[in-house]
């Protein structure tokens, strides 16, 4: 994300970032996230499969793209990732029927095929860091990025249930405002804080992979055309000069 | 051209054909009159390699376009998956998106640019009036074929902008309500608004463009072109009748116009493989989601090259119950370059022989215009709110005050042929 929105500064004219994702003042983390790394992607992959499929869909991303980008096999692919009775030319569909969805939760879980271009990397990443337990809720969490949100604490077990921080300050009317201030680990889960950080990376970096499966080829080309182009022009400024040198 | 022995016989074969069309169409005449035999001056800079970079983006704007219109679909339902087809499933279908999508705004970016040429160097003025009038059709031809462009992937920022583009004909007066009906074929941006945007945007305007830039391109070779003295080479001429500051189009400024598209290349190859939306200037994040009527983006803002004039549109107060003012002042705002040749009454053209008022007015219009495309882009509260008005109000009175200040303004004596 930085590179390129340095360059946005830069062609722009210096304009100042005007359209970054609006968090409701919730500091985001970066998510540091590599879309060339094949092990995080297959990590993330695994992760996306066996904790997100059961209620969200990817409805544009093909299991035999993913197998072919990620360098599996197809029995790897079968084995690894897919559900039974799938063809691996599917997409990556819930088995949730929506009906369901919406009696449970009150409405459909959000498609993830472009969710880390819609709302950010970096979002998606917080968001999932950022649960914690809220007995008020229903599901009995709530979340830090998303106020309110219906999705459940689905990474309490390894991340252990968080609990908030609260803060008091004046509002408005000088009266005192309870603030959430940011998180504390409560009880222990099955990863260590960094094991858990590393499980949401992977699984935000197989999941910016979906929202578009040409990045890693996109940047590896461009390199080569850039380095072209460059030949190309010293070729035609010298092509340029030839032709200018009688011109007075 | 065949002095080689071995060529002639080929070389005579093609001459033989060559004769054969010049018959039967001028082939020869065009390639003399437009190329061979056009005299440029030889002083362009900087500022002159816009022209032929954007009949490129225009040429790839067409040529994407034509692969993307095999695989996009143009209905509600439909069109946003098919967006998603190209972007993952169709060979190469990913470049050829970033090609239009960046191209779109590359257009923009050079058309300014080439614009402000204009301004610079008086090619606006006499005897140049009626190419710069071709020249700003296409301007307003182009924003309408951006804005109807935008509307087809039918993401949520692009149902919401075109929601609230079509609705500013509702201010009108009277006719308002039936003439957003009209536009939108619906009572709402619906399928069928979706599908006569395609037409316009696939078929109609795109042929409007073309005609407009041919019609552009002969105004130009009719009268020649200026230069950044703002002289005129045809009057210096050589014994041979041509103009003694003049060098052939072709090939002087073909070679030099592929280095100055070569450079721009790099520069276009770097957003297309390294940032395509830009940071969110050119592809908006809230368009990855697809096109919702129930639920609003956040923060509904048109793309970049709209914003100075979606800026003045809001610094316009409601007044007499109407919002109407402030879509009358975007219109003006578009109506007041057409009589740009006419406001301006410099005995000079370049503003290398202008005087300091005129340089002043000029960098404080190309600050206002960027300024106002920066609170386009902001919610609307203060400052960006009292920025956009003082913006506006500086925007007219460049043009409107023009008459006046250019008048009494300096300047120094022209020389007779060009400098380098």
């Amino acid at each position: 994300m930085r590179p390129a929105r340095l360059l946005a500064a830069l062609v722009v004219l210096g304009w100042p970032i005007a359209l970054s994702a609006a968090t409701h003042g919730y500091p985001l983390l970066d998510a540091d996230t590599d879309v060339s790394s094949l092990a995080s992607l297959q990590r993330g992959a695994r992760n996306v499969v066996n904790y997100c499929l059961g209620c969200h869909s990817a409805r544009f991303m093909r299991y035999s793209q993913v197998a072919t980008d990620l360098a599996l096999t197809e029995e790897e692919l079968r084995d690894n990732l897919m559900f039974t009775g799938m063809r691996v030319y599917d997409t990556m569909l819930t088995s949730m029927p929506p009906e369901q969805a919406r009696e449970w939760f009150g409405n459909v879980p959000p498609d993830l095929s472009l969710i880390a271009r819609s709302r950010g990397v970096d979002y998606v990443y917080t968001y999932l860091k950022s649960f914690y337990g809220d007995p008020s809720r229903p599901t009995g969490a709530n979340n830090a990025v998303l106020a309110n949100t219906v999705m459940p604490y689905v990474l309490a077990g390894l991340q252990g249930v968080q609990q908030p921080r609260y803060e008091e300050k004046p509002g408005s009317n000088g009266e005192s405002v309870r603030h959430l201030a940011g998180l504390e680990s409560g009880t222990p889960g099955e990863l260590s804080a960094e094991e858990f950080d590393g499980f949401v990376r992977d699984t935000v970096t197989f999941l910016e992979y979906v929202s578009e499966p040409a990045k890693a080829q996109r940047r590896s080309l461009g390199v080569w055309v850039i380095l072209y182009l460059l030949m190309f022009t010293a070729f035609t400024y010298f092509l340029k000069k030839e032709y200018w040198k009688d011109v007075k | 051209m065949s002095s080689n022995q071995s060529n002639t016989a080929g070389g005579g074969r093609l001459k033989s054909l060559g004769a054969w069309v010049d018959a039967r169409f001028p082939m020869t005449a065009l390639w003399k009159e437009h190329m061979s035999e056009y005299d440029a001056p030889k002083n362009f800079n900087f500022w002159y390699y816009f022209g032929s970079i954007a009949i490129f983006v225009l040429a790839l704007q067409i040529f994407t376009g034509i692969f993307l219109t095999m695989s996009y679909k143009p209905s509600d339902i439909e069109a946003f998956g098919s967006v998603e087809y190209i972007m993952r499933d169709v060979e190469w279908g990913w470049l050829i998106r970033y090609l239009h999508s960046t191209g779109a705004s590359a257009f923009f970016i050079v058309v300014y640019l080439h614009m402000f040429r204009a301004l610079l160097y008086g090619s606006h003025r006499k005897p140049r009036e009626l190419l710069w009038i071709f020249g700003v059709l296409i301007y307003l031809a182009l924003m309408a074929e951006a804005f109807m462009g935008y509307l087809l992937p039918w993401g949520n920022m692009s149902y919401w902008g075109a929601q609230v583009i079509v609705s500013l004909f509702g201010t009108f007066p009277w006719i308002g309500d039936a003439l957003v009906e009209w536009i939108r074929g619906d009572y709402y941006i619906s399928d069928i608004t979706l599908n006569r945007f395609f037409a316009l945007h696939v078929v109609a305007v795109p042929l409007v463009l073309i005609f407009l830039v041919v019609a552009h391109i002969l105004a130009l070779h009719e009268v020649g072109s200026n230069n950044p003295d703002g002289i005129e080479i045809k009057k210096t001429k050589g014994p041979d009748g041509r103009p003694l500051d003049g060098v052939a189009m072709h090939p002087y400024y073909t070679v030099k116009d592929i280095y100055g598209l070569s450079i721009f290349l790099v520069l276009f190859a770097a957003v297309v493989f390294f940032a395509p939306e830009l940071g969110g200037f050119f592809l908006e994040a809230a368009n990855f989601e697809p096109a919702n009527p129930l639920l609003t983006p956040e923060h509904i803002a048109p793309v970049w090259y709209f914003t100075p004039y979606y800026a003045m549109l809001r610094a316009v107060p409601a007044f007499a119950g109407t919002q109407v003012w402030g879509v009358l002042v975007m219109f003006s705002a578009i109506l007041v370059l057409f009589f740009a040749p006419w406001l301006d009454r410099a005995p000079v053209k370049s503003i290398r022989y202008r005087g300091p008022i005129y340089k002043v007015a000029l960098m404080l219009f190309a600050a206002a215009f960027i300024m106002l495309g920066y609170c386009g882009m902001k919610p609307a509260e203060q400052p960006f709110k009292a920025m956009s008005v003082i913006g506006t109000i500086y925007y007219f009175a460049f043009f409107l005050l023009m008459p006046w200040y250019s008048r009494i303004d300096s300047h120094k004596p022209v020389p007779s042929r060009v400098t380098s």
